[in-house]
């Protein structure tokens, strides 16, 4: 039986699809069990769904380097 | 009542990324929203002495940053206005309807809506994201934003994956929760 600190890093992992399969049974037979695991289990596949939705756009941390060069000069 | 001070040496690892996504939607080209990130900061910088400290630093730059999109629509409009203006009453002529009647919108329909919360949505968990502590952030936007494997997050910052999926774990309930707060509960 796996504890609850493991069970949510599997819960994780199975959001960005990296899960084994012998993982994710763990991860079953553990919601079977445990209430607090299975709400967080139900709200973290929400959350990853509002993150998919979302158009999230970011800058890469080269450009993020190169910005903070140019503004030092300015400073 | 509370005044705000510029610490512009904080900006870029504070609200690049919140900047960038609000200008990414106006503009919809990445390369040309950089720019116009890159200019609102250096625009902040040259009138930091205009700042009477009466709105928050984002507020600031985000009223920077719709001036800097105002002028680039401007810009591109000055050549693009003296191009003829077409009017195309059907987009696609291959449908039944033809008269302009049969193509109103629908004023029960609330799909148009879904765009704007989504970039609503986007914004708010940018700015959940922006109060992470700097590697969480790093490590939650690399993995769910950019979609880097695993394995090549821990190679680039040096860190083994148990240690990465618990920094995982702790950004995700950092931002549950605070979604909660700023978004409808989930």
């Amino acid at each position: 039986m796996i504890s609850c600190d493991e069970a949510a890093i599997i819960c994780n992992k199975k959001q960005y699809k990296e899960a084994s399969f012998i993982e994710k049974i763990k991860l079953v037979m553990h919601l079977l069990i445990c209430k607090t695991c299975s709400q967080f289990s139900q709200k973290n596949a929400e959350f990853t769904a509002l993150c998919k939705k979302a158009p999230l756009h970011c800058l890469p941390e080269k450009d993020k380097v190169i910005m903070k060069k140019g503004l030092r000069d300015k400073i | 009542m509370e005044t705000h001070q510029l610490r512009p040496e904080k900006w870029v690892d504070q609200y690049a990324d919140y900047l960038f996504n609000f200008a990414v939607s106006r503009v919809s080209d990445a390369e040309l929203a950089k720019d116009l990130v890159q200019e609102t900061f250096f625009a902040g910088l040259k009138s930091a002495k205009n700042y009477k400290g009466a709105a928050a630093e984002r507020t600031w730059l985000i009223a920077i940053l719709k001036r800097k999109v105002i002028d680039h629509y401007r810009k591109i409009n000055s050549i693009k206005g003296k191009a003829e203006v077409r009017m195309n009453y059907s987009s696609q002529n291959d449908t039944d309807g033809d008269w302009l009647e049969e193509q109103v919108a629908d004023p029960l329909s609330t799909l148009e809506n879904d765009q704007i919360e989504n970039e609503e949505l986007g914004l708010a968990i940018q700015e959940c994201i922006s109060k992470l502590p700097k590697k969480q952030s790093l490590v939650f936007t690399m993995k769910t934003i950019q979609g880097m494997s695993t394995e090549d997050i821990c190679k680039e910052l040096g860190i083994n994956p148990s240690n990465l999926w618990v920094m995982i774990h702790r950004s995700r309930t950092a931002l549950m929760s605070c979604l909660n707060q700023n978004w409808f509960s989930i």
